[in-house]
């Protein structure tokens, strides 16, 4: 029970990152209708600048800082050199373009960093455990991401729902022409979306940073799983990314964690670990499978 | 003879003499390079089938590839251990004749194919492309989580495949069974184009909805072109095996189905010669930037993106001049 | 009794709180001609799509030719007869005059699942092509693409794709939208050909058209047939002239 609350704990804190991931995305997908490979490379850009003004500062909070102004700065830099110029084109030319910025960030991290992954460490404030539910001691570090992530959301949540621009960027994502007709300065909003996506690229992957190992590259693992989100969620549609982060990652999480000891119920123990490793990894692709099956469209599509 | 018939007639010239310039150059790498251009170049020429002709633009191609590998190097490492890969439901032995394994390489590559095509085909556009990264994206991780076949890792094929009457073994050899096989698959692909089922492939590209409005049953057509292509790639995937004698899960991660994507791209797309061109272009462009620099990804990624941006008919199309249509 | 060919039962359909159709219903006779006509956002396109499958009705039934077709896909409805032009030219741009025929042909001629041969050569194909290539007068154009036909070609080949497939009906919605008074009179022409052949479902606000052509006329307002007849009783049906009032091209016709 008390290692079924932690994995539970763990696959929210993986969900809330997949859900800064998603959430930028989704909105790009829906409201420029391009097909951005790129994203995860924000979310490198996060890790490797926030570790490495760690490294210098001792500072934690200028590391956050730094890393989500250099991937909000980057992601519209990028917007303004590069997809601006997709916008008008096809699906094909997209991914071939965006395919092509992985392959320059994954270099210039390599050539700027060393092949050698960085290790970042948990500020020393946050390093102890906390028991949240008394006899559940929870990594502090942990419990800080999700407690930002749920803040992110919020802030989220007003922007679109309180402040003129949020609604503009909502009537975008449901109906462009009709943004456009209604006089929102398109290109400007285009711009300021993109940032704002990578931004939160950027957050997730500076958190991420004291989890996993910071390296070229590792932006595209987290990429996969979050268009596996947006396809559960929704094109355009941020409450579909929340929902679907949030699926996903319990799923992946409680999978890795559970399958075996379920499926030693079953099996001989040599062959239930085996399958349980093959079915925890495709787990969230059989989510995905299902619900497309389901609702080809997604749960909660941005698009009638 | 127009540009593209005389382009054509040099090139296939200069694919058939390749191993004996090579030797007369005493370049003998030459012919391993180029056995695994042609081998790249059916994998990106099966990819074109439904891209470039179908209009299905997917980003998981290399999974078929990665499949059709694996079986070679599974099949081998059980007849090479003397175990049995199946006991149940039927008894399935481990083999080594391309005869028995090349074909269950594309039959299982085809058989990928039915199953995710039928569940990306449900969607279009942007949900396509994502949906056939993340299925292929998942047989990657199942391979990773393939303990008994090397994981991570990978697993070594214990000696290439056997054939009656050529030695795989020999790299000239083996270098024509590629150039045979590519072409057999580059003739089949032209008849299948040009073919009642082509065209209907290539109306249900330029517009499904008028397609369906005539009262084609599109989603079954485009079915059949996914699972045709996905087999194209399965029987590349057995070639590469062969050739560079191993296999890990990173021959069909997403980053390879986006290389194959780009060698159709650069070559030209809707065109059948054009993605063999690309192969060419890809892999040569690396090995010689790799001289210089260990960083070509640093130059190749910009350069894509100004193909994207200024030169989108490929170069064949700019070799065969006019407009290159399907063929 | 005449004979119905098509006849839709309390159609509704919902968009949110919009009900584009509202119980919508309608009978074409085999042969006829009908017009459906209806203010702006009256449901006209939203029952259109209902007809051709693109749209699921929430409830009511759909017959065609004495078959319910109303969750049947849309090739399905095709093959069985209902065509439906989007626009007078929506041929494929890529493809030949002869491929663009090719297919109408064997949209209806058995599965196409023939890899090898050439298309030319398919027998369903090598019968019906020749003819068909001199019925719309462009068999000296076979191999041109599509995209490289004069406007008027384009239009002769999309009408030859629809005669090939012999379909039993049209559905038409709003051919004469932008076009100018010159194509407007070709078209009507182009229609009055079709309409011997045909059994035509014509959504358009051309009045001076539509009274022109049609045997009959439903007129719709918020997604319910408000009248249903022959031209002349629906001029001077009261209901209909509330419903456009001001609008005086019902006076024409
Ligand atoms: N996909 C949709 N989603 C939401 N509402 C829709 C949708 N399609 C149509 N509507 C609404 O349904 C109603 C009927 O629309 P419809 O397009 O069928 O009218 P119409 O008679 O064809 O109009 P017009 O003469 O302008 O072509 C309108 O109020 C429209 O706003
Ligand atoms: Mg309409």
């Amino acid at each position: 029970m008390l290692l079924f609350i932690e994995q539970l704990l763990n696959g929210l804190q993986l969900g809330i990152m997949l859900f800064l991931m998603s959430a930028g995305l989704t909105l790009v997908f829906g409201i420029m209708q391009v097909i951005n490979l790129a994203h995860g490379s924000f979310y490198m850009i996060g890790a490797y600048v926030g570790a490495t003004v760690i490294a210098h500062t001792g500072s934690f909070t200028l590391g956050i800082l730094a890393a989500l102004s250099a991937a909000a700065l980057a992601g519209m830099v990028v917007e303004a050199l590069v997809l601006r110029r997709l916008y008008k084109k096809d699906h094909l030319d997209q991914v071939l373009a965006t395919f092509g910025l992985i392959m320059f960030f994954n270099e210039l991290t390599r050539i700027i960093w060393g092949r050698q992954p960085l290790f970042m460490d948990v500020p020393s404030w946050l390093a102890g455990s906390i028991e949240l539910i008394p006899g559940v001691p929870y990594p502090s570090y942990r419990v800080a991401v999700i407690v930002v992530g749920i803040g992110v959301g919020g802030l989220l949540y007003l922007l679109f729902t309180r402040t003129r621009i949020g609604m503009q960027i909502r009537a975008g994502a449901s109906n462009r022409e009709m943004a456009a007709a209604l006089g929102v300065n398109i290109r400007l909003l285009y711009t300021l979306v993109f940032g704002l996506g990578t931004l939160l690229a950027g957050l997730a992957g500076v958190m991420a940073g004291p989890i996993l190992a910071v390296e070229a590259g590792m932006g595209e693992s987290i990429l996969i799983l979050t268009f596996v989100v947006i396809v559960i969620g929704g094109i355009g549609s941020i409450r579909g990314a929340l929902v679907g982060a949030l699926l996903v990652g319990l799923v992946d999480t409680l999978g890795r964690a559970f399958l075996p000891a379920v499926l030693r119920l079953f099996l001989t123990p040599a062959y239930a670990d085996g399958a349980a490793a093959s079915l925890a990894s495709m787990s969230v692709y059989l989510l995905m499978a299902a619900v497309l099956v389901w609702r080809p469209k997604g749960l909660l599509p941005a698009h009638g | 003879m127009n540009r593209r018939t005389i382009a054509i007639t040099i090139g296939a010239v200069a694919l058939v003499a390749l191993p004996s310039l090579a030797s007369m150059a005493d370049e003998p790498y030459l012919v391993t390079l180029f056995s695994r251009i042609l081998i790249y170049a059916l994998a990106a020429v099966s990819l074109d089938l439904m891209l470039g002709f179908g209009g299905m633009v997917s980003l998981g191609h290399a999974a078929f590839f990665g499949i059709g590998a694996y079986v070679v190097v599974i099949l081998s490492f059980h007849a090479v251990e003397g175990t049995a890969l199946l006991t149940w439901p039927l008894q399935l032995d481990g083999h080594q004749s391309v005869l028995v394994v090349w074909p269950i390489a594309v039959l299982l590559a085809a058989a990928a194919a039915a199953v995710i095509g039928a569940l990306s085909l449900r969607t279009s556009g942007m949900h396509f492309i994502m949906i056939t990264l993340a299925f292929a994206q998942m047989l990657y991780y199942f391979f990773v989580s393939l303990e008994a076949y090397g994981g991570d890792d990978g697993l070594s094929l214990f000696s290439r495949n056997t054939a009656p009457g050529i030695d795989l073994g020999d790299e000239r050899q083996f270098y024509y069974l590629c150039l045979a096989a590519l072409a057999a698959f580059l003739f089949f692909s032209w008849r299948l184009v040009h073919s009642r089922f082509g065209m209907v492939i290539r109306g249900c590209m330029e517009n499904e909805r008028r397609m369906k409005s005539l009262g084609f049953a599109t989603f079954r057509y485009r079915l059949v072109c996914f699972v045709i292509a996905g087999a194209g790639a399965g029987l590349a995937g057995a070639l590469i095996a062969n050739q560079t004698e191993y296999v890990s899960p990173g021959l069909m991660h997403w980053t390879r189905s986006g290389e194959i994507l780009v060698m159709v791209l650069l070559g030209g797309m809707g065109t059948l010669f054009g993605p063999v061109l690309g192969a060419a272009t890809l892999l040569l462009v690396e090995e010689l930037l790799s001289i210089y620099t260990e960083h070509w990804m640093v130059y190749l990624g910009p350069f894509l993106i100004l193909v994207v941006l200024f030169a989108k008919r490929g170069i064949y199309g700019v070799l065969a001049g006019g407009n290159g249509n399907h063929d | 009794m005449t004979d119905v060919l098509l006849a839709v039962r309390s159609l509704v359909k919902r968009f949110g709180a919009v009900k584009a159709s509202n119980g919508f219903s309608i009978d074409v006779a085999r042969g006829e001609l009908h017009a459906l006509i209806g203010p702006n956002g009256a449901g006209k396109t939203t029952a259109l799509n209902q007809l051709s499958g693109e749209l699921a009705p929430d409830s009511g039934e759909i017959d065609f030719d004495g078959r319910r077709i109303t969750r049947l896909p849309i090739h399905r409805r095709a093959r069985l007869g209902l065509a439906r032009s989007y626009q007078i030219t929506s041929v494929f741009d890529h493809l030949t005059v002869k491929e663009n025929l090719s297919l109408a042909i064997v949209a209806h001629n058995g599965h196409s699942f023939r890899f090898w041969r050439k298309a030319g050569d398919d027998p369903v194909i090598h019968r019906a092509i020749e003819p068909a290539m001199v019925r719309v007068g462009l068999e000296d154009r076979a191999d041109v693409v599509a995209a490289n036909l004069s406007h008027g070609e384009k239009r002769q080949l999309e009408v030859g794709m629809a005669l090939v497939g012999h379909p039993k009906m049209l559905l038409l919605d709003e051919p004469y939208a932008g076009m100018g008074p010159g194509g407007a009179v070709e078209l009507t022409k182009l229609i009055q050909r079709l309409k011997a052949e045909f059994t035509i479902l014509l959504v358009e606000h051309d009045m001076r058209a539509v009274f022109t052509l049609a045997d009959r006329i439903t007129v719709l307002v918020y997604g319910q047939v408000i009248a249903s007849g022959p031209p002349d009783t629906i001029r001077t049906n009261p209901a209909v002239r509330q419903a456009y009032l001001g609008d005086d091209l019902m006076e024409q016709g």
